[in-house]
């Protein structure tokens, strides 16, 4: 590992401000960021760690919660009104990591943490997001875990956060303070950005832009996040999907839906949403709304499997979410 | 240099440390404690599991640095001298282990295990509530690798310690 200077800072002035300095990173619960210092992938020269920065609450709001950026994954997952009001969160971020890692990773840092590509990790070998201009190996190479929507010829990683896509499927907020002083609010669906022809770069956020608080809004009345992978724990998304809305005598109000494991960011499933938003659940809407949404998608090769596998999971989820609703009338 | 004052095992420790130690070398190396193994030193083994204000943890991915004040208990700090802890007692009428590498984790993993049953705290396979069945256990110790695969008989052990608390 490179050396560092490191800082622990009382306040977010103080955070943004010593972030200021050359190459510097704000370190979370440092599960991400400590890994990839190690493989030298990530060289910091200051470390400013924000872990116990006073964001460790998680307040009601009027109508939502307000979640600091330094509460971890596993209190998170676990606080009471989570569980009640938003289980797509909750069950997002249970089904990420282990209990180890949720303890330490925090709010802030999961939703920043970066691409588990392999060819990332390995500094043998070519990769834009790691060394822009190198080129990408997973491009003909084993791409089993890589992107279907989004990509470009310059990248074609995949976000790995869980709970990023319960976020987006939940329209939350993400609250930051820029470098220079002020805040700010991004949408969470707005945070990452596609690879494009600047694949190292992963978010909208500026060099030493905190972010110090997540909005959660109105609770949806009927939530699912469902993840598929290759052992049943311990393992990242091969697809994943967060789904969220209302129904209004018997239609669909305000419905969002999110896909993980499927590009550069948590994939907000806007055309879908747009063919089901105000219809009544059917299984051929479900099909037309997935065809809407995956009408570009596009395999690499060893991963064309997950572009029939995110239509049946998106029309397999709505089937179960709508099905308990149609016994009842 | 930095420095860095924590208690391990009930013992206070006032140290000068580089930054980019890591907990696990910290207790390994520096405080010759090496009860915490190294298996893969990326946070995918658990290996290095200690717990840390309560809470287990991957020592291998957190800087000691970061652990300001903090109370770290490892495999060492889990008996009461010669006494075993009764996860320890377990592990051992269960033959819940071969080689005897991924022990120290395990056992530091479910010990504060146990404290989350008890909070009530919910892993992914819990519906309303926590139900002490094979299926949870299994879960919850996702993130302790065992290359001898003595996970029926570690589920054992911990199912049966779970059991004589509730
Ligand atoms: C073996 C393993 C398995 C895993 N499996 C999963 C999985 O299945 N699903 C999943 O979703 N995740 C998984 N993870 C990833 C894990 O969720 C992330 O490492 C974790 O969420 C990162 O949080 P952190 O606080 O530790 O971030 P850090 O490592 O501290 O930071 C990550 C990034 O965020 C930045 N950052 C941190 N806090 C802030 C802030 N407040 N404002 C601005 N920038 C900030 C840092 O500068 C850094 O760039 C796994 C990790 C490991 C090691
Ligand atoms: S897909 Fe992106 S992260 Fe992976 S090798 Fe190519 S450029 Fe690098
Ligand atoms: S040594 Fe820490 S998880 Fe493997
Ligand atoms: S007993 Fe050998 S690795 Fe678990």
């Amino acid at each position: 590992m490179r050396p560092f200077s490191y800082s622990r800072v009382a306040d977010d002035k103080a955070a943004v401000a010593a972030a200021g300095a050359q190459n510097a990173k704000f370190l979370g619960g440092g599960t991400n960021l400590v890994d990839l210092m190690k493989h030298e992938i990530e060289r910091p020269e200051t470390l400013v760690d924000v872990s116990r920065l006073p964001h460790e609450e998680i307040e009601q709001t009027e109508s939502g919660l307000r979640i600091g950026a330094a509460v971890t994954n596993s209190a998170l997952a676990a606080d009471a009104v989570v569980r009640e009001k938003y289980p797509l969160l909750s069950t997002a971020l249970l089904s990420g990591a282990t209990q180890q890692l949720r303890n330490r990773a925090t709010t802030g840092g999961n939703f920043l943490q970066r691409t588990r590509c392999q060819y990332f990790y390995d500094t043998q070998r070519a990769c834009n997001k790691r060394e822009p201009g190198s080129g990408c190996d997973a491009i003909g190479g084993l791409n089993r875990f890589h992107a279907i929507l989004g990509a470009s010829e310059n990248c074609i990683a995949v976000h790995p956060s869980d709970m990023a896509v319960a976020m987006v499927a939940l329209g939350a907020d993400a609250e930051t303070v820029l470098p220079q002083g002020g805040v700010r609010t991004i949408p969470a669906d707005a945070l990452h950005r596609l690879p494009g022809d600047t694949p190292h770069i992963d978010h909208q956020l500026a060099q030493g832009e905190l972010i110090t608080h997540v909005v959660l809004h109105k609770a949806p009345q009927y939530q699912m996040y469902r993840k598929v992978r290759d052992r049943s724990s311990y393992a990242f998304a091969v697809v994943s999907i967060g789904i969220a809305f209302d129904l209004l005598e018997g239609h669909f109000m305000k419905i969002r839906i999110a896909f993980g494991g499927v590009a550069h960011k948590p994939w907000r499933a806007a055309r879908a949403e747009e063919v089901l938003e105000g219809k009544a659940p059917s299984r051929a809407l479900f099909e037309e709304a997935a065809d809407a949404e995956l009408a570009e998608a596009k395999g690499q090769g060893d991963n064309d499997f997950k572009i029939p596998l995110m239509r049946r999971l998106i029309v397999a989820s709505l089937t179960e979410m709508t099905s308990a609703q149609e016994k009842a009338a | 240099m930095h420095p860095l004052r924590l208690t391990v095992n009930g013992k206070p420790h006032d140290l000068e440390i580089d930054p980019r130690v890591s907990l696990l070398d910290l207790l390994r190396e520096n405080l010759s404690m090496t009860g915490s193994k190294k298996g893969c030193d990326h946070g995918q083994c658990g290996a290095c599991t200690v717990i840390v204000n309560g809470r287990r943890i991957n020592s291998c991915l957190s800087l000691a640095v970061t652990h300001e004040g903090d109370d770290v208990t490892t495999i060492e700090g889990t008996a009461d001298g010669e006494a075993l802890s009764p996860l320890q007692a377990a592990f051992v009428k269960h033959d819940a282990f071969q080689c005897g590498y991924c022990t120290p984790g395990q056992i530091c993993s479910a010990t504060a295990l146990l404290d989350e049953l008890k909070r009530g705290e919910p892993s992914v396979v819990t519906k309303e509530k926590v139900e002490l069945v094979d299926e949870e256990i299994r879960e919850r110790m996702s993130g302790n690798l065992c290359r001898c695969g003595a996970y029926n008989n570690i589920v054992d052990a911990i199912l049966e310690v779970a059991e004589a608390r509730t």
